[in-house]
């Protein structure tokens, strides 16, 4: 039985505990809805941007010499992974959701013998993964001293990749992100951006036009599918940074719910036990008084 | 029938603007281009310059990205669209010099020097 002055001390700990997840949640609420903006006026440009291109892949005439960003390398050999992580913690299981998705796809690659390459965004996903998988790291990248991520990062982590896939490191890129879905849903997504994936959006072919060009098609192409990419990713960030808000206020919520609860508990058990020393008090005297 | 048409620019992180207009001029790789109501569907991209946007009396300065016009929407994706009018005067010498610099390297390629070229001259004649 812990004396009243443990438990005293006890309360007033869980109690400055509960302050500061408070004060965290507030942060985050506030930083959310900045967050959740970005990410919403983002959307249209990379779905746009997605639209032009499968427009694009539609008229182009000689499907065989497209380039090999959109019909990619014909193999399916080396896979580069790109895990998008928050660098930060305590935020729930922002970082966990991602990584154990990637960690899935990692083992499902290495199973059928295929080669693995992996990139990281973000401090917390490397610390996750490099216990297992650190050797397939190749790149990592963190942006901790920036304040907000502009396109100017997506386009350092575009451009690398698309590096990459010219000196034929790899044959297929994937992301892995958090998609922000609302407050308290995040869907950790895997999506493959090298070659381009052009099944998911089939229902707009009825809508086809005969576009006219200029340049022509390929050149086009060429200059446009690299900004895909860096679109791509930014798109990843911004649904990154609006899920880790989200999570980190549903985690900070929870927790100062949770110090709440427990601030209950322990004042009852502090009452009951000062009680109790009382009536034993009492007891001792009344008994003391009785045998006189 | 009115003879308008939809124009919307937008960047990455948000859509600068979306009104209706008549013509639009835009610098479009291999030249100027004035797109009116009903012109043929059609996909290029943008040398740096100026967008012009008539009856709002608004223009943009981009160097680069990608206009589509289908259904009668003109959509512009850049991610260096700006305003002219909020753009901070003292940078555009920064901008200028920095250009300038670049194409006295050896290794830049000639699109490259066709594109850096545009850029300059347009930042030039901003006459804020």
């Amino acid at each position: 039985m812990p004396s009243l002055d443990d438990l005293k001390k006890r309360i007033k700990s869980v109690k400055s505990t509960q302050k500061i997840t408070k004060a965290m949640k507030m942060v985050a609420a506030a930083k959310l809805r900045k967050a959740q903006e970005n990410a919403e006026k983002g959307r249209p440009y990379s779905k746009k941007m997605q639209n032009i291109i499968l427009n694009l892949t539609r008229s182009i005439s000689d499907p065989k010499n497209a380039p090999k960003l959109l019909s990619g390398t014909g193999n399916d050999k080396t896979y580069l992974c790109v895990v998008l992580t928050a660098d930060r913690g305590l935020c729930g299981g922002f970082n966990t959701n991602i990584c154990k998705l990637a960690k899935t796809s990692f083992k499902k690659i290495l199973n059928e013998q295929k080669n693995l390459k992996i990139i990281t965004v973000g401090s917390k996903g490397f610390d996750q993964i490099k216990r297992e998988y650190g050797k397939y790291v190749v790149k990592k990248y963190s942006f901790k001293e920036k304040k907000q991520i502009t396109f100017k990062e997506a386009d350092t982590v575009g451009n690398e990749i698309i590096r990459l896939f010219n000196q034929n490191e790899f044959d297929k890129c994937i992301l892995f992100f958090n998609n922000f879905k609302n407050v308290i849903t995040q869907i950790p997504q895997a999506q493959q951006i090298i070659p381009v994936d052009n099944k998911s959006t089939k229902s707009q072919e009825e809508n086809f036009l005969p576009y006219e060009f200029e340049p022509d098609e390929d050149e086009i192409l060429e200059d446009l599918l690299p900004k895909n990419i860096s679109t791509q990713v930014f798109k990843a960030f911004l649904e990154n940074a609006a899920s880790e808000q989200g999570s980190r206020m549903t985690a900070m919520d929870n927790a100062t719910r949770n110090a709440g609860d427990l601030v209950d508990k322990l004042t009852i058990n502090y009452n009951r036990s000062r009680q109790a020393s009382i009536t034993k008090e009492l007891i001792e005297i009344i008994s003391g008084a009785e045998s006189l | 029938m009115s003879d308008k048409f939809t124009v919307e620019i937008i960047s990455p992180d948000r859509s600068i603007i979306k009104v209706d207009t008549t013509e639009v001029i835009i610098p479009a790789y291999e030249g100027e281009m004035g797109i009116l109501k009903d012109h043929i569907p059609l996909i290029t991209f943008l040398r740096p310059g100026k967008i012009k946007i008539k009856d709002i009396n608004e223009e943009f300065f981009v160097e680069e990205g990608i206009v589509e016009f289908a259904n009668n929407n003109l959509l512009i994706l850049s991610s260096t669209a700006k305003n002219i009018s909020e753009i901070d005067k003292g940078s555009i010498e920064a901008h200028i010099t920095d250009a300038q610099k670049r194409m006295e390297e050896s290794k830049v390629t000639d699109k490259e020097k066709y594109l850096l070229s545009y850029k300059i001259n347009t930042l030039k004649n901003l006459n804020l």
